[in-house]
């Protein structure tokens, strides 16, 4: 414990935490005001209007593919815009790139660390990122050569001070947007490492984020332990709005196929979407059978469906517009820790602490 | 996990108590337990359930320092609630042969009990979260070391609080050695070690050949003369405790962690900085600024989007052919690569301009169009720019230089169009340029080439022929055309004045 304060000390400690009792009133007060404003426009509910939509049939979805090669739990994955392909990390170091659709493995390269939680794979196909507990995001060429060493070519572009939860390529090989334990998100770029812009707004450690689909967007969606799911301008680095209504950390963010919305997975074993026009959660996706986080959620090409795996090794796949779950598939037997929609919408990828990836249709 | 005196050290001071939260479980420690090396009873756990209980309810934000919230806790929440003397299952003493079996309940009763109280329909599902609740430590069968719930007359009993994963449990290979060596030293068919025990046992006799005298006397010490019954209990519990910490090799370790979630969670972090509250307040207030939408139009307009796509969606529609992941045939991709796109592809580019020039076919079309109305400008602006905004940070000067020249210069070969105001803030940006130095002047070209060129586009003949797949060789043949102005005829004297339009 502190020892005694002197006098002089002391009235600056006590004016300094009235400012702050201040503050935090004016703060509260704002909170509240806002939240009275939004609600007035909330005439309706999602699932209310979606009523009158036809109801989805009878869902037959398995395990189309099996992949398995990891040593240890498999953290994160990422399509490739040729729709087959794959990109996995995992807590071994490992990263690989596979054809999901034959399940041949075609590169292997042994990260420095353990605890890979990252990868992304390149717009145009040639090259993958990941990182995790280095700090680092890396950037390997993906070579055609197969005995050539990938690790030789690494290129390192990211520097945080905390351990790397996510990365993504924009909309070309040029640029990666990071996030990070250390509490921030940062625009890179790629051939020369430099920094292009930091975002900076998080209380506690960002756990993923996710690209607005719109060409002509310049925006990204962050969500992190803090409970609050953020959305940046990556022009000025701003933070242009803020939802915070999930009772824990925020695992997965998700922007529906429109680029209006998005969705969140969280601890709370819920998932939310957030729309962006009406500046508010418009739905949650939750059932009292359900007790275990949610890692990471997904939606399918037209958003009719989201996806979401879960700490008690299942995939919840809910109805976005009325709010109803459509279906539950069991397969994997550990928790399911990624889980990513194909670019064209035929599959989904999930990866688990099982070791292995499964394509689901 | 870390241990305890690392916990201890990484306290900040002014903090007496706080919480770690991992696996689905919140771990609650306090200072003065830990300097002194106690566990934490089933007292402090019962307080924090309640205040956990008290706090749950959709929409109740407590304020820090608590970052516990109901669902985090809600699996001890049902494990109390399960043993509830009136609502919960029926646990009981059960004769068996010689002797009775304390203290358990069946597997079927846990189904029931859980299909009834987290409402869900079917069994299967109540088995898999029974079998992770037991996996991660609050329940086990009595005659198995495999951690699981199964929908039958099987026993199941209760662990008790003290062996609870939330008491920050790290055991290490020592205790483990002493608890192995005690069930040696009993001589019961029940306590019997597995074949994994066995080597494990084993693999820590060498391990800790040195110490073995001091282990094997605490196993001793430990073996005391109790009741029967609760010696029977306690037993049982014990060995649970180690299928948690020690599973069966094949099975689940639920203890494994996320390193993400590993870290100590303290009340204040920078809500209490005057900075962060004064950058929150600004916040607020722009926020109270922004015009929002009506939670009605958002829903329509969420509702009319997805239906659109819905007939493209794979996993919502049956596919023509069919889903290659489920077929094992790639004809689908083989279709979208080709040159020749399919109709439906062809009518999602009348969805919105952003759709079609996603498309490189659709892209290819629109620019053709352009260029026969001698309008291509604006598209091949609006593509330099995307182009620009993609480069490495030192072509990007350069690459804006060009653009100026190219589009906007005093006498460019590709003229664009701009309005004064976005060509005098444009030129300003030159200043420094940078890859958003033309933000204002693309949002402009791309309005007007929304609003006017791409309406034209969608009722022009290229795009229309290809619409309606009408043949690449066909103009349509006089015979067509006469066919279609006979059918009207009967029309001629009420629509008369449609077919003049026409």
């Amino acid at each position: 414990m502190r020892s005694p304060p002197i006098p002089e000390m002391a009235t600056q400690e006590v004016q300094l935490s009235e400012t702050l009792a201040h503050l935090k009133t004016e703060s509260d007060t704002l909170k509240g005001k806002l939240e009275e404003e939004r609600a007035k426009l909330h005439d309706v509910e999602l699932h209310q209007v979606a009523e009158k939509v036809e109801g989805l049939g009878q869902f037959v979805m398995k395990t189309r593919r099996t992949l398995k090669g990891h040593g240890n739990k498999v953290l994160c994955m990422d399509w490739c815009k040729d729709k087959r392909r794959i990109v996995s990390s995992s807590q071994d170091g490992k990263v690989i790139v596979w054809d999901a659709f034959t399940t041949n493995k075609e590169h292997a390269v042994t990260m420095p660390c353990t605890w890979v939680m990252a990868c992304a794979y390149a717009p145009s196909g040639c090259a993958v990122a990941c990182g995790g507990l280095d700090n680092k995001c890396s950037v390997y060429p993906l070579s055609l050569d197969k005995n050539e060493n990938l690790a030789a070519k690494k290129k390192s572009v990211a520097m945080h001070t905390n351990y790397l939860s996510a990365c993504s390529f924009t909309n070309s090989d040029m640029q990666i947007l990071t996030s990070s334990g250390d509490g921030t998100c940062a625009l890179w770029d790629v051939e020369s490492g430099q920094l292009l812009q930091s975002f900076h707004g998080h209380a506690a450690d960002v756990l993923c984020l996710d690209l607005a689909p719109s060409e002509t967007g310049n925006t990204f969606v962050s969500g992190g332990c803090d409970k609050k799911a953020n959305v940046w301008d990556m022009r000025s680095g701003q933070c242009i709005q803020s939802f915070e209504t999930h009772e824990s950390d925020i695992n997965s963010v998700r922007y529906y196929p429109s680029g209006d919305a998005f969705a969140s997975g969280s601890d709370d074993a819920t998932c939310r979407l957030y729309d962006l026009r009406a500046d508010r959660e418009v739905a949650i996706y939750s059932k009292e059978s359900i007790i275990f986080g949610v890692s990471s959620v997904d939606f399918s090409l037209s958003g009719r469906l989201l996806f979401g795996g879960y700490n008690d090794y299942t995939i919840n796949v809910w109805d976005v517009l009325k709010g109803t779950r459509v279906s539950i598939l069991f397969g994997h037997e550990n928790r399911v820790s990624t889980l990513r929609v194909s670019p064209d919408g035929t599959a989904f990828c999930t990866g688990s602490w099982d070791h292995t990836l499964r394509t689901w249709a | 996990m870390q241990s305890f005196s690392s916990l201890l050290l990484s306290l900040r001071s002014g903090f007496d108590s706080g919480f770690i939260y991992s696996s689905g479980v919140v771990w609650y420690f306090c200072r003065s337990c830990l300097q002194s090396d106690q566990l934490l009873t089933s007292h402090s756990l019962t307080q924090k359930r309640e205040k956990a209980s008290v706090q749950r309810g959709r929409g109740k934000k407590e304020s820090a320092p608590n970052l516990l919230c109901g669902r985090l806790i809600i699996i001890e929440d049902i494990v109390t609630q399960i043993q509830d003397e009136t609502d919960g299952v029926p646990i009981r003493t059960v004769k068996s042969f010689m002797t009775k079996i304390p203290s358990v309940v069946t597997g079927a009763d846990i189904v029931q009990w859980l299909m009834k109280n987290l409402c869900m329909e079917d069994p299967a599902e109540a088995m898999h979260i029974g079998s992770l609740i037991a996996a991660q430590g609050y329940f086990f069968p009595i005659s198995d070391h495999v951690l699981a719930l199964k929908d039958d007359g099987t026993f199941y009993r209760f662990q008790a609080p003290y062996f609870w994963p939330s008491n920050c449990w790290e055991p290490e290979n020592t205790d483990y050695a002493i608890y192995l060596c005690k069930r040696t030293m009993q001589n019961k068919t029940r306590l019997e070690l597995a074949d994994y025990e066995a080597e494990n046992l084993a693999r820590l006799q060498r391990a800790f050949a040195r110490k073995w005298e001091f282990i094997y006397m605490q196993a001793e010490a430990q073996v005391k003369k109790k009741d029967k019954t609760e010696r029977k209990i306690l037993d049982s519990q014990e060995r649970a405790f180690w299928d948690v910490h020690r599973p069966v090799p094949g099975c689940v370790n639920t203890t494994e962690m996320d390193i993400r979630k590993c870290r100590l969670l303290f009340a204040v972090s920078t809500n209490s900085d005057s900075c962060h509250l004064l950058f929150q307040i600004l916040f607020l207030n722009t926020q109270l600024d922004r015009h929002c939408m009506k939670m009605s139009k958002v829903a329509d307009s969420l509702i009319m989007y997805t239906e659109q796509y819905m007939e493209y969606d794979p996993l919502v529609t049956a596919l023509e052919p069919a889903n290659p992941w489920a077929s094992d045939d790639p004809s689908f991709w083989d279709l979208e690569a080709s040159k020749e796109p399919s109709q439906p592809r062809v009518k999602k580019w009348g969805f919105s301009l952003e759709e079609a020039l996603k498309d490189p076919a659709g892209q290819e079309l629109f620019l053709k169009f352009l260029e026969s109305e001698f309008s291509s400008e604006n598209l091949r602006f609006w593509l330099a720019v995307q182009d620009l905004k993609r480069m490495p940070q030192q072509e990007v000067a350069q690459r804006a230089q060009d653009i100026w020249t190219e589009f906007l210069a005093e006498g460019a070969p590709s003229s664009i169009n701009l309005d004064s105001h976005s060509y005098e803030r444009t030129s300003q940006n030159l200043k420094d340029p940078g890859r958003y130095s033309y933000e204002d002047a693309q949002d402009h070209i791309y309005k007007l080439m929304k609003s006017d060129s791409y309406t034209r586009f969608l009722r022009s003949n290229v795009y229309q022929d290809l619409l309606m797949a009408k043949k690449k060789q066909g103009r349509r043949t006089s015979l067509e055309k006469f066919t279609r102005s006979v059918v009207s005829v009967p029309l001629l004297g009420l629509h008369s004045f449609k077919l003049r339009i026409k």
